[in-house]
């Protein structure tokens, strides 16, 4: 079966910990941290540990910094 | 499928737009400026106009603009980009020229050059950030901020009596002849993201083809000015401001005339 699979990489020293991110995530996995903070002190956006990211890009869309790259992969499953 | 499996590049589908540079940008977390600053770059960057496109800068929050995309820009006296932008679009016709510019810039300071370049028909684009407040002076009363509207500057809310009506800057440019393109959008979702970055474009055509002045308003949050997270403020935007400045395009004359 076809498959779609994405991810995100999160530039965190850019990031300002604005949460729109995490607001705008479908799948809800988008989350900031709560015990780490960059080199300008903010709370940066993190991923959550999950295969439920399709790469739909709304998380990079909706941040104003640019902070977010999103890859997006078609495979294939294994029988 | 492991996350190390996915990222390549070949697999990227979205980031920054290469016009803006790695300058971090000094707006506060989740300010608009930054949203419509990506949307400017990246539209610059589809229509191959990087080397043909001259921005005049606001001051206001967004007075450091040139530093963040990487284009010709001109930085304007306070409210008057549109002046500015007036002198370098008739040098440059070729060029697309686009003003930049906030509500205490556009429709406070700046009304007289406001209004006169839009009569006139310059053949420029005018961005509108209207956040309803002075967010780079710490949040003072703008001719925008809405009725009732707390601010540094009416600590009780707006009042009709001893400070007029919110100024609906871009209902009054649809009401002159040389303005070809009148819209209002926002930025607080994809949709709307996506709504807006292609009325700017529209604007950037219109600028190169020399239709007349367009005018895209974009109405803003200013999580600082209104004392509020930066989502909460995306609501606060949705509940009181879309009700008083409604979306949506309010004049086209470029369909006419097709
Ligand atoms: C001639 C002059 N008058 C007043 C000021 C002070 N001043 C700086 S920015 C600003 C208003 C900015 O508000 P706006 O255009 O809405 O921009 P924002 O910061 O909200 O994006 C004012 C009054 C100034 N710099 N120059
Ligand atoms: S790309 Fe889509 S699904 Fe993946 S984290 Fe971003 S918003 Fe969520
Ligand atoms: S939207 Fe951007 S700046 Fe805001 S928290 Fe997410 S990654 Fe950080
Ligand atoms: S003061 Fe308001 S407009 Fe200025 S950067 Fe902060 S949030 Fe944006
Ligand atoms: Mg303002």
């Amino acid at each position: 079966m076809s498959k779609i699979s994405g991810t995100i990489v999160v530039d965190t020293e850019r990031c300002k910990g604005c949460g729109l991110c995490v607001e705008a995530c479908p799948k809800k996995i988008v989350e900031m941290t709560t015990k780490a903070v960059n080199k300008k002190g903010y709370p940066y956006a993190t991923q959550k540990d999950s295969d439920l990211c399709n790469g739909c890009t709304a998380c990079a869309i909706v941040c104003p910094d640019g902070c977010i790259t999103v890859y997006r992969k078609k495979w294939k499953e294994e029988e | 499928m492991t996350k190390e499996n996915i990222i390549a590049p070949q697999n990227i589908v979205y980031k920054k737009p290469s016009l803006m540079n790695d300058s971090p940008m000094h707006y506060c977390p989740g300010c608009s400026h930054g949203m419509v600053h990506k949307l400017v770059a990246e539209i610059i960057e589809e229509m191959q106009l990087t080397d043909k496109t001259i921005g005049i800068c606001p001051v206001g929050c967004a007075v450091f603009a040139y530093n963040y995309l990487d284009i010709d820009w001109i930085e304007a006296a306070h409210g008057r980009a549109p002046a500015c932008a007036t002198a370098v679009k008739r040098l440059w016709p070729d060029h697309l020229v686009f003003t930049y510019q906030g509500d205490g810039d556009f429709a406070c300071i700046g009304t007289a050059e406001s209004i006169h370049a839009m009569n006139r028909g310059e053949n420029i684009a005018i961005i509108f950030i209207n956040n309803a407040i002075y967010g780079m002076t710490g949040g003072q009363m703008a001719p925008t901020t809405l009725m009732g509207m707390k601010t540094a500057t009416c600590p009780y809310g707006r009042q009709a009596d001893l400070h007029g009506y919110p100024l609906k800057m871009t209902e009054l440019a649809a009401n002159l002849e040389g303005t070809c393109y009148i819209t209002r959008q926002s930025v607080h979702n994809v949709a709307a993201i996506n709504r807006a970055k292609k009325a700017i474009r529209k604007a950037f055509e219109n600028s190169l083809s020399g239709k007349g002045t367009s005018l895209v308003e974009i109405v803003s949050t200013c999580s600082a000015g209104w004392k509020l997270t930066p989502v909460e403020a995306n609501k606060w935007m949705e509940k009181n401001m879309f009700p008083y400045y409604p979306l949506g395009d309010i004049k086209d004359t470029t369909i006419e005339k097709q």
